[in-house]
């Protein structure tokens, strides 16, 4: 995790970009944001254009449904190279990393999810100009009254 | 194992399609204990593709967080009549196929 | 924590004096469906998203795979299931004649496989009685359930009925206190629901696969705290049996998606 000094300093050389988050949101966990950094390298991660569509209240976290758009043209020249979720409770912070080309159309894939707790879960987007874009949202998982032992 | 395929069967060219797959694996996580303790061992699904007349489209990393019974949405821009063909690979050398065609008129 | 929770919840009843195990009236019975969020209705409602039909795949292939030392598949002398199960699943448990009781849909399947098949017995709960079974129910979706109208069923029926009223476990409580009394309360953040068994066997997301009623109906008994009955014991027939007979004219919705 790059601390507020090392910030400074990449803010300083990089000038050309307006800097609008440079760490992954707050209150993330450290393996979390080593997970990020693993992705992103050192590079500014921005907040926007990546909406993240999950039930806020899940009705079980063994099956979450999940959708991730990003709002772009999905041209030749300004595409979504990537997307990556990540999670912040769970055993292992990686859950799906997604690779389009602009012949994708659309950016925007869906799956479903474990969720092992309440907590936050965090989309990035890798544009074909290597900015990254982020969003987060945290969700409510309810736990299942009568659950069984492992068989 | 099934694996449920939903691609359009005819589209206009240009269109944007939605392919949607759905495969049976357990996507058991590794962090799992029995009963008596012992760590069930990991078994999921490490990595999907999705190749339209043999060009990759849409490739996914999966991780123990996604759900088990793998279900994926994408799309992509109707170019040609054809086939799209889907592969999914893990642990233990799993390795699965499917394939669906479409007409583009 | 889940557990007290469900303890902490289960004292709330308990403070309640004892209402009259009230049947719901027919008009007002609601399948597990409508107690759903609609990101869990929407994965129901679209075949090609519902992982429950997965296993009903695999179970057309069963179906049609030769097995025993009859060599025999269940389409060798069914034919085509889509004409031949219409229905069927409805009417189960159904009574058996030879053995002079109720039979589940998985025992039928297994007697077929012993008594025609010449094959082993698939064991409960395994992914081939569960595949073969939710084909076969499928072919009755949106089809009204009839169990329990045959007339040498009703001692069983009347069986069912009273363990279903009857208390048991360390917190004491009966299938009827949540589900005729409280259904549309709140267990440990989830809907206490009617216990309607309309789409089984069906896709639990707890369980992250298919399920038999049977394995529903253990789950709630270790969740009073009771000894679960074992897998095809008369009692949990009986309780089958009378669930079913109770939901008499909903429709079925095999598989089915529950949270």
């Amino acid at each position: 995790m790059p601390t507020r000094r090392q910030f400074l300093s990449l803010a300083g050389g990089v000038t050309v970009i307006p800097v609008l988050t440079l760490r992954p949101l707050d209150a993330t966990p450290a393996m979390l944001n080593t997970a990020i950094r693993n992705v992103v390298g050192e590079a500014p991660i921005r907040t926007g254009k990546v909406k993240l569509d999950i039930p806020p209240l899940v009705e079980n976290g063994n099956t979450v449904p999940m959708t991730v758009s990003v709002a772009s043209p999905m041209t030749l020249d300004d595409y979504v190279k990537s997307i990556h979720v990540f999670n912040e409770k769970n055993p292992q912070p990686n859950i799906g990393n997604f690779y389009l080309t602009p012949s994708s159309g659309r950016a925007q894939i869906s799956t479903r999810i474990r969720l092992a707790d309440t907590q936050k879960v965090v989309a990035i987007a890798r544009l074909s100009d290597d900015s990254f874009w982020q969003v987060s949202a945290d969700i409510v998982v309810t736990l299942a009254a009568c659950t069984e032992e492992l068989n | 194992m099934a694996a449920l395929i939903n691609v359009p069967a005819k589209a206009k060219r240009g269109d944007i399609i939605e392919i949607r797959t759905l495969t049976s694996h357990i996507m058991e996580t590794g962090f799992r204990h029995t009963v008596e303790g012992a760590l069930v061992p990991r078994d999921i699904i490490t990595s999907f593709t999705c190749r339209y007349n043999g060009t990759e489209i849409f490739r996914a990393d999966l991780f123990p967080a996604i759900a088990a019974n793998p279900y994926l949405s994408f799309f992509t821009i109707a170019k040609e009549s054809g086939k799209f063909e889907f592969e999914w690979t893990g642990d233990n050398g799993y390795s699965t196929t499917a394939s669906a065609s479409i007409t583009v008129e | 924590m889940i557990l007290w929770r469900a303890i902490a919840a289960a004292i709330l009843f308990a403070g309640i004096p004892a209402l009259l195990a009230g049947e719901i009236p027919p008009d007002a019975r609601r399948s597990g469906y409508s107690f759903m969020g609609p990101d869990t209705r929407a994965m129901q409602d679209d075949d090609t998203s519902n992982p429950g039909m997965l296993f009903v795949l695999d179970g057309e292939t069963l179906w049609r795979k030769k097995t025993g030392s009859a060599d025999k598949s269940c389409a060798d002398c069914h034919g085509d299931a889509r004409s031949s199960m219409k229905g069927v699943a409805a009417r189960y448990p159904a009574f058996d004649k030879a053995l002079a009781r109720p039979v589940t849909l998985d025992q039928r399947i297994n007697l077929c496989r012993t008594n025609h098949q010449q094959a082993t017995p698939l064991p409960y709960e395994s992914r081939d009685i569960l595949t073969l079974s939710a084909f076969v129910a499928h072919q009755s979706r949106g089809i009204a359930i009839t169990a329990g109208e045959d007339p040498r069923l009703a001692p069983f029926v009347e069986q069912g009925r009273k363990l279903y009223l009857q208390r048991e476990g360390q917190l004491n409580l009966a299938c009827t206190n949540c589900h005729d009394d409280n259904f549309d309360k709140r267990l440990a953040g989830s809907p206490i629901t009617q216990a309607q068994p309309t789409g089984y066997p069906l896709y639990r997301l707890e369980w992250q696969t298919l399920g038999s009623l049977e394995r529903r109906l253990r789950s709630c008994m270790t969740g009073v705290r009771a000894q679960a009955y074992e897998y095809g014991a008369p009692e949990l027939v009986a309780l089958e049996l009378y669930l079913m007979s109770r939901a008499r004219g909903m429709p079925m919705e095999t598989p089915a998606i529950r949270p």
